[in-house]
């Protein structure tokens, strides 16, 4: 079975990632009420990556699995903003 | 039948059943990702539109909706490591929180939406037809990607009420729990999907 | 015979007696050969009602004005040519049948890795076909919109565009699920010695193609339920009266639409990257190229999908970053070809249907791949734009490359999955007549476009006459070259002379056990070596 059986995360790590979630949270709450102009966008996504980075990494274990799934992890998410970035030569340029 | 079935047993690789549970979550990503650039070229194009119309979200029910999601996320996490550390019980006990959770989740959604089409506003009708028309495109994806979003919670439930039970029958146990861990990583990648529609939705005003 | 003595007590997965028996020993088959005939029949059926269809328009199309049918049927036809051939034939076609029947084997597995969810896609696959084949049947009339269901017009017309939208989503479902699979199976069934590297190429591009079907189908997916709400509840999303972009529709649509050509046509790159060491006996050239050019075209290949586009009203700039993108995605593709063609050097040839398949393939596909620069350059698309330029062109990659790749690999492995051989005499006739057929109604489209036929027309002007009905004769001829094809190879399945289990001589893993293949594939474990196209 020692092939199978995958790393055990530990109860209080998983607290402490919901706490710094939930802080998260509060945060992008409290500056988006505050007109920054274009920095509200800027502050919302990179404060909503930071915690999707969080829940793959922790919740979604994969931190601790083969490099092959990191990659490919990265590689999707990667992929993903190229197409936004093509998409966006024709909409920043008509 | 029955040496097919020992061959099975031998054959069993929890890894290849992650690796394809990624595969599915990637496919659910850019399912959202689509939605995602549809997003990003009409918030461009009336962002002073979409600004106002975001005003009419509440952002109380959107920040409550957001913990509950989370610390469901954590629960269905926890089960895991619960089951792993052979501790049946309290693995059920976590599952079935994170299933209410997806339930208080749904309801908060239900009389969001409620309240939206009391005031007649939901696609297709007359008052949306006259609105703005980034007004108009605002709501319309906010029903569309909360409303693909509520689906994939209600396909969680069922996925983790088919779980729970399996557990419980023991076909789920401590020495091979991949299918747990394959639906909590569903479970994750609704949250995940839940963390980005939050702000752009909610917090754009 | 290698496995001379195992051989005699294994059962083959034709006569394996399993659970059930009758027609439920295969609709209920999770061997991934047997699933992969049930593919091959499913896919066949389709391929020759769609052909049929397309030889309908030809008809239609020999003289101006109404000679067979009416405008409104025109339109119908020409959108469940497109559809039936493109969602249910070319984009299955070779991964399902020949993905799921060779790819296990050559990689020394027993199955795929999830083989219940194999089944599955296939059941996924029906479901969705027979929702297409509603389409055409229900109140409102078949769809009229051309198999890019472009907007605004696909959410304004009449016709049955949501039952149409709905069976190319569930197809794009089995898709995914297909890919997902052999992805897996790739990564984790390898026989213990078999490295990446040392798979044969076929597998390499099954590789490739799983990861656009995987990564490319839900943007599809999710834009057909864009559509699909547009229709019903007036989102506005592609309404250009509510505010929203119909080029953004385009844009979806391609982004998933174009990567959807690769997957066509990778798998059948990957089938000619077999037969030609094969039948010139040498090793093949340049393995490594060959293998990464597959990765990427599929990688390059994502990002062009622009060059659709480029009299939509795109910005200049993303023409011109599309167009440059687009002459990139021809580098991997020539790579490709020259290797073949180096292989081939001091080979000693031998010209066996499969051959004869493979190389029409290469002719074809660089007719189709050399006119697709006229496209994708900017000055000379605007011309061409849209005109029946377009529909030659694309004939020659999807029928011409793939249609032919396909074939090539029916008659290549046709003694494995049947344990018995076609007749080579007829074969050769009918590939004779099936290449001159194509090239007749092909060819003419070509020169009728540049002088400004436009496609999807029911009428013409006098002067583009000739070039229709030298087209027309060419589609008839074709048609029965497919006909003397297919019968010579049903003949050959049914009363074929026994094939010995290495015909070809072979030096990848299929030919090392019997033909038919048994139920488990391998008796003993195969012999791994780490070039698996060792002849010298």
């Amino acid at each position: 079975m020692s092939e199978n059986a995958t790393h055990i995360t530990e109860y209080k790590t998983l607290g402490i990632v919901l706490v710094t979630l939930l802080f998260f949270t509060l945060i992008t709450i409290v500056v988006t009420s505050f007109d920054l102009a274009v920095w509200n966008v800027v502050l919302a996504l990179v404060i909503a990556g930071t915690k999707g980075f969080l829940v793959v990494t922790y919740f979604m274990h994969i931190k601790y699995e083969s490099l092959l799934l990191k990659i490919l992890v990265g590689m999707v998410f990667f992929l993903f903003a190229l197409i936004l970035v093509i998409t966006f030569i024709d909409y920043a340029y008509r | 039948m029955e040496n097919e079935l020992i061959h099975k047993e031998e054959t069993r690789d929890d890894t290849a059943a992650k690796l394809g549970m990624w595969i599915f979550i990637f496919t659910e990503l850019l399912l959202f990702g689509g939605l995602f650039i549809v997003y990003s070229v009409f918030r461009t194009q009336y962002s002073r539109e979409f600004h106002q119309a975001a005003l009419e979200l509440n952002v109380t029910i959107g920040a409550f909706n957001t913990i509950v999601l989370l610390i469901s996320s954590m629960t269905i996490a926890m089960a895991l490591t619960a089951l792993q550390k052979n501790n049946k019980k309290l693995s059920l006990r976590l599952i079935g929180i994170t299933i209410l959770m997806a339930f208080v989740f749904l309801v908060n959604k239900y009389f969001e939406w409620g309240a939206k089409f009391h005031h007649g506003i939901y696609p297709g009708s007359e008052l949306m037809m006259k609105f703005e028309h980034g007004h108009l495109l605002y709501f319309s994806l906010y029903f569309f990607m909360t409303g693909l979003h509520a689906l994939h919670i209600i396909a969680g439930m069922v996925l983790l009420s088919v779980i729970f039970f399996r557990i419980k029958k023991g076909i789920i146990h401590s020495e091979k729990y991949v299918f747990l861990e394959n639906g909590a990583l569903y479970w994750h990648l609704v949250d995940l999907i839940w963390i980005f529609l939050f702000p752009l939705l909610y917090l754009i005003t | 015979m290698i496995n001379a003595t195992t051989t005699m007590e294994s059962v083959s997965y034709l006569d394996h007696k399993g659970k059930y028996k009758g027609i439920f020993a295969w609709i209920f088959a999770t061997d991934h050969k047997r699933i992969a005939l049930l593919y091959l029949y499913a896919i066949s059926t389709f391929f020759v009602i769609g052909a049929i269809l397309g030889l309908l328009m030809r008809l239609e199309l020999i003289s101006p004005g109404q000679t067979i049918m009416t405008a409104q049927t025109y339109n119908g036809i020409f959108t469940v040519h497109g559809i039936m051939m493109i969602f249910m034939v070319v984009i299955p076609g070779l991964s399902a049948i020949f993905g799921n029947f060779f790819l296990p084997i050559l990689i020394g597995a027993k199955d795929v890795a999830f083989p219940r969810l194999n089944l599955f896609s296939w059941y996924i696959f029906i479901t969705g076909s027979i929702l297409a084949v509603l389409s055409q049947f229900l109140r409102s009339g078949p769809p009229d919109t051309g198999w890019t269901f472009y907007a605004p017009y696909s959410t304004a017309t009449g016709t049955n565009v949501i039952f149409a939208t709905t069976a190319a989503f569930v197809l794009g479902f089995s898709s995914i699920l297909t890919g997902l699979n052999f992805i897996v199976t790739i990564h984790r069934m390898r026989a213990p010695k078999m490295k990446f590297f040392s798979m044969p190429l076929f597998p390499w591009s099954i590789y490739a193609t799983a990861w656009i079907q995987v990564l490319a189908t839900p943007i599809i997916a999710i834009t057909l339920l864009m559509l699909i709400a547009e229709r019903l509840f007036k989102i506005g999303f592609f309404d250009p009266a509510y505010g929203g972009d119909p080029i953004l529709f385009q844009h979806m649509f391609w982004i998933y639409s174009h990567p959807a050509v690769y997957i066509m046509i990778l798998p059948a790159m990957g089938v000619i990257t077999e037969i030609i060491p094969t039948f010139c006996q040498r090793k093949v050239y340049g393995y490594k190229a060959i293998a990464m050019s597959s990765l990427a075209i599929a990688g390059v290949g994502y990002l062009v999908w622009g060059h659709h586009m480029f009299t939509s009203g795109m910005s200049e700039t993303a023409r011109w970053v599309f167009s440059l993108l687009t002459f990139i995605v021809a580098i991997p593709s020539a790579v490709k070809v020259f290797n073949w063609l180096a292989t081939m050097y001091k080979g000693s040839i031998d010209l066996k249907p499969p051959l004869l398949y493979a190389l029409s393939f290469i002719f074809l596909f660089s007719i189709g791949g050399l006119t697709g620069l006229v496209l994708g350059s900017l000055a000379t698309n605007i011309q061409v734009h849209d005109t029946s330029f377009v529909v030659a062109h694309f004939h020659y990659i999807v029928f011409g490359g793939m249609g032919f790749g396909f074939f090539a690999a029916l008659h290549y492995w046709f003694p494995k999955i049947y344990g018995r051989m076609y007749n080579f005499r007829r074969a050769n006739i009918a590939w004779g007549i099936l290449f001159v057929g194509f090239n007749l109604l092909y060819f003419p489209l070509f020169i009728i476009g540049m002088q400004g036929m436009p496609r999807r027309y029911y009428d013409y002007l006098p002067q583009f006459q000739t070039g229709h009905v030298i087209s027309t004769i060419g589609g008839i001829i074709l048609i029965i070259g497919l006909f003397l094809m297919i019968r010579n190879l049903v003949l050959g399945a049914r009363k074929g002379a026994k094939a010995p289990a290495n015909p070809w001589n072979g030096s990848t893993l299929e030919w090392q056990i019997v033909s038919p293949p048994p139920q488990e594939n391998f008796d003993e474990d195969p012999l791994i070596k780490n070039n698996p196209y060792d002849y010298e």
